[in-house]
């Protein structure tokens, strides 16, 4: 048995359970142990559910012993503290659900088990997704692994983090306006956020309905692929959930890349990037270049409005899901109330943090009586020019390729001050939730000493696409082995 | 678009968030400036835009009318900060 | 009641609850009455993390009535959230509709004059929405216990136009309402379980003026008593504060049925913000025509249809017809009885429907569809009393007879021997003994009294049993006397 499992992917993970090299059980405690040992100061975990994880793990031991195990059977993973996950804690990183022990688990939880992964807790996160550093959680920020000064970005943050600290090959996230894609770029990872539809939202707790879509962290295209093929699929219980068969997505991967036409849309690259960043993701596209891709500049007119339609549409969806958590039936509830008004008013104003209380109360604004048609109807009109955009070029290009972030990851607190600052950042990443296309980001550089990554975005339903243009970069480039030294 | 302390205060209370007096001009300060952000979209053009609700383009699916959940009321109840005798319990209620 | 140079305009809001299975939402049953929050899934509790899945059966029921109202259905409906912050509200909205309705336009004609006129009431709109809970008052110190069996039921709102013009319009639209759905059977009318209740909107203005007067909604009635007095009390109550020089105030106010008053629950200040927007969880509702269509061919023969075909094939009055469509069992019981005695003697069918099956029902708190007696068994009973084999009134005891569990109606005239006496001898015979017995009264009809004739008459029919033929009795003491 080796020390630097953890620095293996999944494929030979999986191909080590097999030969017996190592069992489930000794894969889990090799994990664990790190968690351990490293996540006092990363600060990736809400829970660790250490006794679940070893009961997944001999499960899998016998899947295993009876040749019924599959690709990711006994392969550890960490879950974002917003799937609900059966008898397990599921806080959303909120005082209101700090209590909350889920009664099911989420389809795309319950898919993961199917396949045989051993979860090994609840990663942290911004409050209920709502954030892009990871510092609106209640339980405190996840730090960054290659400085731990650094956000380790948002919302899924204790994801990324587990994953780029190495205590988990693969988590769970969920991107809403970015929220796998942004804190991949800045840890590393290759994180992907699918189609809308593509994975069922049933369990997931929900931000905004129209944008929440489950995705995946890991440090390469290809083990993307094995994670996504488990996850993906129908789900009957969510009327969002497309009726669309779930391809072998680790056979995709040998799609070819020549002939392939991959979009740069100028809008991308305007001022606002960081020029080390854009220098990286330029060198990507040349790379791309010779790896026998066309590259052509395209336009996407409207995307310029995407974080101001972002930030009308998902606070608004926002304070109507939001409204459920009252202190009645679950969650936080005030002592003493004086009455039903006070019981509301104050369980929620106790239970929710800042940031949260913020979009609530934008999204009960822009809906209120008046003000509907100049704010949410607008934004949903702007919403479609901005898939309109997109729909035209892919009428010429496969893929479209820019930054998932302007700049590498920042220091905790820098952007604590005005919230709009920290909302700017999302400029490249929103679009893609709000035309509900498939988007990637994988690490494309290092600016002083930081990861960066490339986001690359596909039609709907061209996760396969993606996957296969990030593997073929990745067979040429080593970008992706990059590790921070807590992970080596 | 910039809002006021009284403007917070009536959201506030429509949301049912309960906040300081003291609180009130710093979100004001925090929701104008989030507010003059989006006013952004003002200056697109929608003139005959369709609203954009879903991204996919798909219509709701429809289920068999059969009863297939059993609820569990004990083990739901066991998350609720107050119950009795099967019911969830509100301040009292008067219409 | 009349309001001498007052017009009042009212208008109905009508809560329609679907007879499914299942909620419209969850999976979870509807069944009314059980402990509570047995029927409450995660759905139906907001729990983070649920999702809604539309119920076919109540897309279907919607449009069920839809057509029946001759409404336009949409071809693309959509849900929406509408918030309000309540106990019985479990997600802090409701999922109903607001923009896209999946019923437009459509009407209900009801009747006036006791069946003679008819007045053709608009029907706005009727969308498809999930059901709230219930709080409990009693039982629990300083606390309202919540119970949500009841969120999630599947409902129809239905909005009239303020086409109803006095408290009696009122409750004859909701009781062709009522009768309607259960026709199509997709609510079970119950209204004391709260399956079809009311909100009703009214407004008074002086006659003549344009203008509508502001109006008041007024909630929580259900019964159709409880309407016409809430109503009432309301147009009174408006009145009394225009003539007296006041302004009636926009307002919700709730009936209290203990007093038998309105009084006011919400002011205009206080309206709701509701903050409708679409839901995100559920796409559009799509009913094309071939959806549409297969509905169309499935919907039974309407109220009106059967009761303008009552009238024209069989004769019957209007205020027949009207009773007897007004429940379906009923008018179909109806047809079974004329189908074995002939159309001839539909009215006599409808005589006996009216009375003394309605009677026995109402009596025993029957459906008609648990009716004892059967058309076909009524039948047989009816065609004795058209052959003469019993009287009309001998034919009420049969029926009680056949009601309480005895044979058929042959059997019984015979077991008890009440065939009728048509032999002109033996009544004969009868006749000349009253005659003989009562010379006191022979003299007084002699001498023109002719009132005293129903005694010689009542006489021979108690020394018969009531079994003589009543035609042949007046016949022979006439000639005698």
């Amino acid at each position: 048995m080796t020390n630097a499992l953890h620095t293996l992917s999944v494929s030979e993970l999986a191909q080590g359970l097999r030969d017996k090299s190592y069992s489930a059980v000794e894969l889990a405690e090799h994990f664990l142990a790190r968690i351990k040992a490293h996540d006092g100061h990363i600060n990736a975990l809400i829970t660790c559910t250490e006794n679940e994880a070893l009961d997944d793990a001999r499960r899998a031991d016998a899947a295993l012993a009876a040749g019924t195990a599959g690709a990711l059977t006994g392969i550890p993973l960490v879950h974002k503290d917003i799937f609900l996950t059966e008898g397990v804690r599921t806080t959303c990183a909120s005082r209101m659900l700090d209590n909350f022990v889920a009664p099911f688990d989420a389809t795309v939880v319950a898919k993961l088990k199917q396949a045989g992964v051993v979860s090994l807790g609840k990663a942290n996160m911004d409050e209920f997704a709502m954030g892009s550093s990871n510092e609106t959680s209640y339980y405190g920020a996840s730090r960054n692994p290659w400085d731990a000064e650094r956000i380790a970005g948002g919302s899924s943050g204790g994801s990324a983090a587990a994953v780029a600290a190495g205590f988990a090959p693969l988590a769970t996230g969920t991107d809403t306006g970015g929220s796998v894609r942004q804190p991949a770029a800045l840890t590393g990872l290759t994180g992907l956020k699918p189609t809308y539809g593509r994975c069922s939202r049933w369990g997931i707790v929900a931000f905004a309905s129209s944008l929440d879509q489950a995705g995946g962290f890991a440090r390469s295209a290809e083990d993307l692929a094995l994670m996504l093929g488990a996850m993906a699929g129908f789900d009957p219980k969510d009327s969002t959930s497309a009726q669309q068969d779930v391809p072998d997505y680790l056979a995709e991967l040998a799609q070819p890349l020549a002939g392939i036409k991959i979009g740069r849309p100028r809008e991308f690259f305007a001022a606002g990037l960081d020029a080390a960043t854009g220098a990286a993701v330029d060198a990507a596209i040349e790379q791309y270049r010779q790896l026998g891709a066309e590259i052509v500049d395209i336009s996407l007119p409207n995307v310029g409005l995407s974080v101001p339609t972002y930030y009308v549409v998902a606070p608004a969806e926002a304070s109507s899901n939001l409204a459920r958590f009252d202190g009645v039936r679950y969650g936080h509830r005030a002592d003493s109330p004086a009455d039903l008004k006070d019981l509301y008013s104050r369980s929620r104003g106790e239970g929710f943090g800042r940031e949260v209380q913020r979009r609530i109360m934008i999204g009960a604004y822009v809906l209120s009586h008046g003000y509907y048609d100049a704010y949410y109807l607008q934004a949903q009109k702007v919403r479609q020019l901005i898939a309109a955009d997109f729909e035209r070029a892919f009428a010429d290009v496969d893929l479209i390729i820019g930054p998932t972030t302007p700049t590498p990851a920042y220091k905790l607190g820098e952007k604590n001050n005005d919230p709009v600052t920290m909302y700017l950042d999302d400029i490249y990443t929103v679009s893609a939730n709000l035309a509900g296309l498939p988007a990637l980001s994988a690490p494309c550089g290092m600016v002083e000493g930081l990861p960066v990554g490339m986001q690359l975005i596909g039609p709907q339903f061209a996760e396969g696409r993606l996957l296969a243009a990030t593997h073929a970069y990745q067979q040429a480039t080593d970008w992706h082995l990059q590790r921070a030294e807590v992970a080596q | 678009m910039s809002l006021d302390a009284d403007q917070v205060r009536r959201v506030a209370e429509l949301a049912r968030l309960a906040v300081d007096d003291a609180e009130l001009p710093v979100y004001a300060q925090e929701l104008s400036s989030i507010l003059n952000m989006v006013d952004q979209l003002q200056s697109a053009n929608t003139e005959g835009v369709e609203p954009m609700a879903h991204p996919l383009n798909m219509v709701q699916r429809l289920r068999a009318d059969a009863v297939t959940e059993k609820p569990d009321r004990e083990a739901f109840q066991a998350l609720a900060p107050q119950a009795e005798g099967g019911h969830y319990l509100v301040p009292r209620v008067i219409e | 009641m009349s309001y001498p140079g007052w017009e009042v305009v009212i208008g109905l809001e009508v809560h329609v609850q679907l007879k499914t299975q299942s909620k419209i939402f969850s999976g979870a049953a509807t069944t009314y009455g059980a402990e509570a929050n047995r029927q409450a899934c995660a759905i139906d509790l907001g729990f983070p993390g649920v999702l809604p899945v539309l119920n076919q059966q109540a897309v279907e029921m919607a449009v069920k009535f839809g057509l029946a109202v001759d409404a336009q259905i949409a071809e693309r409906c959509v849900f929406a959230r509408k918030h309000y912050f309540y106990p019985d509200l479990p997600k802090g909205y409701q999922i109903s509709q607001y923009e896209l309705p999946i019923v437009a336009h459509g009407h209900l004609d009801i009747s006036t004059d006791g069946g003679e006129t008819s007045k053709r009431i608009r029907i706005l709109r009727a969308h498809l929405e999930e059901d709230a809970g219930k709080s409990v008052h009693e039982g629990f110190e300083a606390a309202s216990g919540i119970d949500l069996n009841r969120a999630g039921t599947p409902l129809i709102e239905v909005v009239s136009e303020p086409d109803l013009r006095s408290a009696g319009e009122a409750v004859a639209y909701l009781k062709k309402l009522h009768s309607l759905v259960r026709y199509l059977e997709i609510c079970d009318g119950n209204m004391q379980e709260g399956s079809f209740r009311c909100d009703a909107n009214v407004s008074v203005r002086p006659v003549g003026q344009e203008e509508l007067g502001t109006r008041t909604e007024t909630k929580n009635l259900y019964s159709f008593r409880f309407v016409e007095k809430a109503i009432e009390f309301e147009i009174e109550r408006q009145i009394d504060v225009l003539e007296s020089g006041g302004s009636v105030d926009q307002e919700t106010r709730l009936f209290d049925p203990d007093k038998g008053e309105t009084r006011t629950m919400r002011s205009k200040e206080e309206a709701m913000d509701y903050r409708y927007f679409p839901d995100p969880d559920l796409l559009p509702v799509v009913c094309d025509g071939a959806f549409v269509s297969s509905i169309r061919d499935v919907l039974p023969e309407l109220p009106e249809a059967r009761r303008t075909r009552f009238m024209a094939s069989f004769g019957l009055p209007a205020y027949d017809a009207d009773a007897l469509v007004a429940e379906r069992d009923l008018a179909a019981y109806f047809e079974a009885l004329v189908a074995a005695l002939g159309e001839d003697n539909a009215k006599l069918a409808a005589n006996w429907c009216l009375g003394e099956l309605t009677a026995s029902l109402n009596e025993h708190n029957l459906d008609v569809a648990a009716s004892a007696v059967t058309p076909d068994a009524l039948a047989g009973l009816l065609k004795r009393v058209l052959d003469n084999t019993v009287s009309g009134k001998i034919a009420k005891d049969v029926f009680a007879a056949m009601w309480a569990g005895e044979d058929d109606a042959d059997s019984v005239i015979e077991a008890r021997g009440l065939k009728q006496i048509t032999d002109s001898g033996a009544i004969e015979t009868l006749v000349d003994q009253v005659i003989a017995d009562s010379p006191a009264q022979v003299e007084q009809y002699r001498s023109g009294k002719d009132k005293v004739f129903g005694y010689f008459v009542g006489q021979v029919m108690k020394l018969s049993k009531g079994k003589a033929n009543p035609g042949e009795v007046n016949r022979l003491l006439k000639s005698k006397l």
